[in-house]
């Protein structure tokens, strides 16, 4: 159905996909949000966490005597306090542990160390100074590169019989072809690079409002987290506490990016502290909290060699890479994948071997690793891929658009089984790139580029082509700590056809009470105004496994779509009753059963939904109401993918790089709200254009974390970013009840390759081929002397 | 220490401690809760409100700060005949997504069309420079803007 073709309600809306402004910007704009730290209780206190300022540190002793002396403090707790009750430690959802209030040493900057429970924010902060720690610092373990050096310091200790720092290798591919590939190329060209450590810095920090009811043994639990029934399923788990008396309530998210996928520290001390007090207890973090203690993302260092034959086409690809996971674990990523999706590092291309190695190191810095709208990795993925292809087209003098249109797999290839196991659903990428190349201009942007150059001046012009998988996914191959990662929905059409949808993902920005109110609208007909979207709410909302990974729409918008259309069978037989005819008599157009061949004679969905709840008699089996509900079970993940090409210039003098032109195409499927998926692409564009030139958390040798404030860690302004130039095919995928792909972590995956790759074909004349993100001033300055450095470790 | 300020035309007074941020005061003791705390170092701008009708970061000014003087929040926005211009445009264009940096850009954006009604793309991007999203990439906020720039031209055609 086109866009023209989709009927408007009375207010206005499309009865189904299209453009409509968002239902939940109403209250936003208002003021009138309800988010974390807008919940206030009766009698709620306030906590705050003492946090290590050492990267590596035996504890010798806590003195929490002065603190728990300050009038205003009600409850200081420790990591021995929380022993008593066997949650010092808990599991992390790669089962590894993590401490939840450090016992016997602190392992990164800023790791938590005690609890305050205060009268008020101000007073829980004055108490925490009060609290006497002793330290025996430790020599730390910094540079990932270090981390498995004969003798280095053991970081987990606490874990019996551990002697290094190794947590795993994982491989995929098949090494023994593709070493043969590479034998008998005529080509190969070996980069290597590092996705350095960067953090998704939601514009809300994490926090939470614990409140256990010691009456009725209800714990309530308002937490900004991406995934409500997961963290219910594991504060049950963990604590032990009964599962029916614990509500998760996911309010309004001030942005979540991956960040606020994982259960924290503080989470488990506010439930610790309304237990132990009686009270509600809140907790929010400060913003160096958030980036110094909270899930980063990235931190890959990865050499990328790729074999081709002397006319440009590709072989085969090898990649290596080593993964800091810093002191814990805690990566969030389906079980059987711990270096997440990242093995579909072969991309869009067509050649029939690759093998990649992953080997996971602990070092003393803030867990995390899957975060940032990485969709599971495969951002490094992507950027090693495109970083690869790029310095195959210097080495091979070839213009990078035509190596990529050499190599890009064609349409008839799909479904297309990659090297390394991934099924590609659908895709017409040549016609991507080809819209990317007219929408750019690519011939005149080349022969200007030309000109500049023979004028001294540095401009350049990169592209990226990215595949994402997104959806996760099959029952049967993923889930997180041995929860499927199938999703529910429901949907309740009451008796005057208002309708209620309950879907198990939430919101953390991205409209989903605007969307799949559509969805419900282009299946069954009711106006999209006449659909209340419940979310985020584990009392009020199906199980499922929450919203990241571009899983929304792929996952849960197929399960809505498959309950409208339960609905929509169901009001069928009741109109079918109703009209005194078989159902087999009646058709479907635009919210209504009719009789074909009669089309006077029929009945709205607002009607049906009356009859359903009336003496109408139903026939023998079917039940009154006009409910239905799902739980859905994708078959595969659904592979968004897109066309991007970033024109940069850069100032010789200063190192400065200007994005000044950004070229976007991106095929997602079937758009539902296009103007709220362009709104996804443009914030995902500025990610990438962070992460490839602002965004980094270097370290000191000391473990000093060097990205620890927005003064340091720096996030792109509305002056660094240009207008952006958006393109759209739609291949849909075959699988998916509406063919929708998922689009939320497209641009933040797809578009750092292409800021990079535009740099350094800016830099070309210096004879650089590639430096590490971030490409600062700085950064592009040594570039220029032949000299780029390491990003992650403080400038020597 | 007593203050007395005016918060969208409401007077309010309080015994606060000396040493209280104006957001926090905002927010957890008057309950005006639009106004958001996104870091400690005025650098996202999610707590910009007006003070004597000029917008600041009210997360590194004192409540104290404040004492006898006008504020006005994003709850102070709408107008008796709709909302302003602005939160329209915001809605008209996409200019939010998570909405937790949208009161601060608001406020900064009405003062800007106050003083400037008809401003370049690039003084719109100068003006929210002080201010982040994460969500937006800012596309949709410069013509949001740019919506109500033009919707206020319009109403001071047609009156």
């Amino acid at each position: 159905m086109t866009a023209t073709e989709v009927p408007m309600s009375a207010a206005g809306n499309p009865i189904g996909f299209g453009r409509m402004m968002r239902k939940e910007d109403v209250r936003f704009v208002r003021g009138k949000g309800n988010y974390v730290d807008d919940v206030n209780l009766p009698g709620m206190l306030h906590g705050a966490i003492l946090r290590s300022p050492y990267a590596h540190a035996k504890i010798v002793s806590i003195d929490t005597a002065a603190a728990e002396a300050h009038p205003k403090v009600k409850a200081v707790i420790t990591g021995a306090v929380l022993d008593t009750l066997k949650l010092a430690w808990m599991p992390t959802l790669s089962y590894d542990t993590q401490a939840v209030l450090a016992t016997d040493k602190v392992r990164f900057q800023g790791q938590e160390v005690a609890f305050v429970v205060a009268d008020d924010r101000y007073a829980a902060r004055d108490a925490l100074e009060l609290i006497d720690v002793i330290y025996e610092p430790l020599p730390p373990i910094i540079d990932a590169k270090r981390a498995m050096d004969p003798g280095a310091a053991v970081i987990r200790d606490d874990k019996e019989g551990k002697t290094d720092n190794h947590i795993y290798d994982w491989e995929a591919g098949d090494q023994a072809a593709t070493d043969a590939a590479f034998a008998s190329a005529d080509v190969v060209v070996v980069q290597d690079m590092l996705y350095p450590r960067s953090h998704p810095a939601p514009m809300e920090t994490c926090g939470t409002v614990a409140h256990m009811d010691k009456v009725t043994g209800k714990l309530t639990l308002w937490s900004n987290t991406q995934a409500p029934h997961a963290h219910r399923t594991v504060y049950a788990l963990v604590a032990g506490l009964p599962e029916h008396k614990i509500q998760v309530i996911s309010p309004d998210i001030g942005g979540g990016f991956g960040n606020k996928v994982p259960i924290y520290p503080g989470y488990v001390c506010s439930i610790v502290g309304s237990i132990v007090t009686g009270r509600p207890v809140k907790w929010i973090e400060d913003r160096s909290e958030n980036l110094m203690s909270t899930g980063f993302a990235r931190d890959y260092h990865m050499r990328g060699e790729i074999a081709a034959t002397r006319d440009g086409k590709i072989l085969g690809v090898r990649v290596n890479v080593l993964a800091d996971h810093g002191a814990f674990n805690a990566v969030a990523q389906p079980t059987n994948y711990p270096a997440g999706f990242f093995h579909i590092f072969t991309g869009s291309y067509d050649y029939p071997v690759a093998h990649c190695k992953v080997t996971a190191v602990y070092t003393n810095k803030a867990p995390g690793g899957v975060a940032y709208a990485c969709s599971f990795r495969i951002t490094e993925a992507v950027y090693l891929i495109e970083r690869v292809i790029d310095c195959l087209a210097d080495e091979l003098k070839m213009d990078p658009a035509e190596l990529r249109m050499k190599n890009l797999l064609r349409p008839e290839q799909f479904p297309y089984t990659t090297p390394t196991g991934w099924e590609y659903d659908s895709g017409d990428y040549p016609r991507a790139l080809q819209l990317a190349l007219d929408i750019a201009g690519y011939p005149a942007l080349r022969a200007e580029q030309a000109e500049k150059r023979a004028n001294g001046e540095l401009m350049g012009i990169g592209l990226s082509f990215f595949t994402e998988g997104v959806g996760a996914g099959p029952r049967k191959h993923m889930d997180i700590l041995g929860l499927g990662m199938a999703d529910g929905c429901e949907l309740r059409v009451h008796p005057t056809g208002k309708a209620q949808l309950r879907l198990s993902v939430q919101s953390q920005g991205q409209g989903h009470e605007t969307t799949f109110a559509q969805i419900v609208a282009q299946e069954v007909g009711i106006p999209p105004e006449d659909v209340e979207v419940i979310h985020g709410d584990t009392d009020n909302t199906p199980f499922g496994l929450g919203t990241y990974g571009s899983r929304s729409t792929p996952v849960s918008g197929a399960a809505a779509a498959v309950v409208a259309r339960r609905v929509r069978d169901k009001a069928r037989i009741i109109a079918a009753a109703a009209l005194e005819c078989s159902p087999d008599d009646l058709e479907w157009s635009s919210g209504r059963w009719s009789v074909k061949g009669d089309p006077e004679k029929g009945k709205t969905i607002q009607e049906i939904a009356m009859l359903s709840h009336s003496n109408l008699e139903l026939p023998d089996g079917v039940e009154g109401h006009l409910d239905a509900q799902a739980v859905y079970n994708p078959p595969n993940l659904t592979y968004p993918f897109g066309a991007y090409i970033c024109v940069v210039d850069v100032d010789k003098g200063t190192g400065q790089v200007k994005v000044r032109r950004f070229i976007a195409v991106d095929d997602c499927g079937p758009r539902i709200n296009p103007t709220i998926v362009e709104g996804q692409i443009h914030g995902g564009l500025v990610d990438g254009i962070g992460m490839a030139l602002m965004e980094a958390i270097a370290f000191d040798a000391d473990g000093n974390c060097l990205g620890g404030s927005f003064m340091d860690y720096l996030l792109p302004t509305a002056m660094e970013v240009p207008t952006f130039e958006l393109g759209e095919t739609v291949t849909p995928s075959p699988h998916h009840p509406l063919g929708c792909k998922g689009v939320g972590e497209s641009a933040t995956v797809g578009s750092p390759a292409a800021v990079v790759n535009a740099v350094m074909d800016a830099l070309k004349p210096y004879g650089v081929r590639h430096a590490d993100m971030p490409l600062t001033p700085a950064q592009v300055w040594m570039t220029m002397q032949g000299r780029p450095f390491r990003t992650d470790m403080a400038i020597e | 220490m007593q203050i007395t300020m005016t918060i969208n035309g409401d007077e309010v007074s309080r015994d606060v401690e000396a040493r209280v941020l104006l957001v926090h005061f905002i927010r957890d003791q008057v309950g005006l809760t639009g106004t958001h705390w996104g870091c400690d170092t005025s650098n996202c701008g999610a707590c910009v409100v007006w003070l004597d009708g000029t917008p600041v970061k009210s997360c590194t000014v004192l409540a104290a700060m404040a004492d006898g003087r006008e504020v006005r929040t994003v709850e102070g926005m709408e107008h008796a005949d709709g909302l302003d211009p602005v939160q329209q445009g915001f809605m008209e264009c996409h200019g939010l997504q998570c909405g937790f940096c949208t009161p601060g850009m608001m406020l900064t954006t009405r003062w800007l069309l106050d003083h400037n009604p008809d401003p370049s793309e690039g003084e719109i991007r100068e003006a929210i420079s002080g201010q982040l999203c994460r969500c937006t990439g800012y596309d949709n906020i410069i013509k949001s803007v740019q919506w109500a720039a033009a919707h206020a031209r319009e109403e001071a055609v047609t009156s």
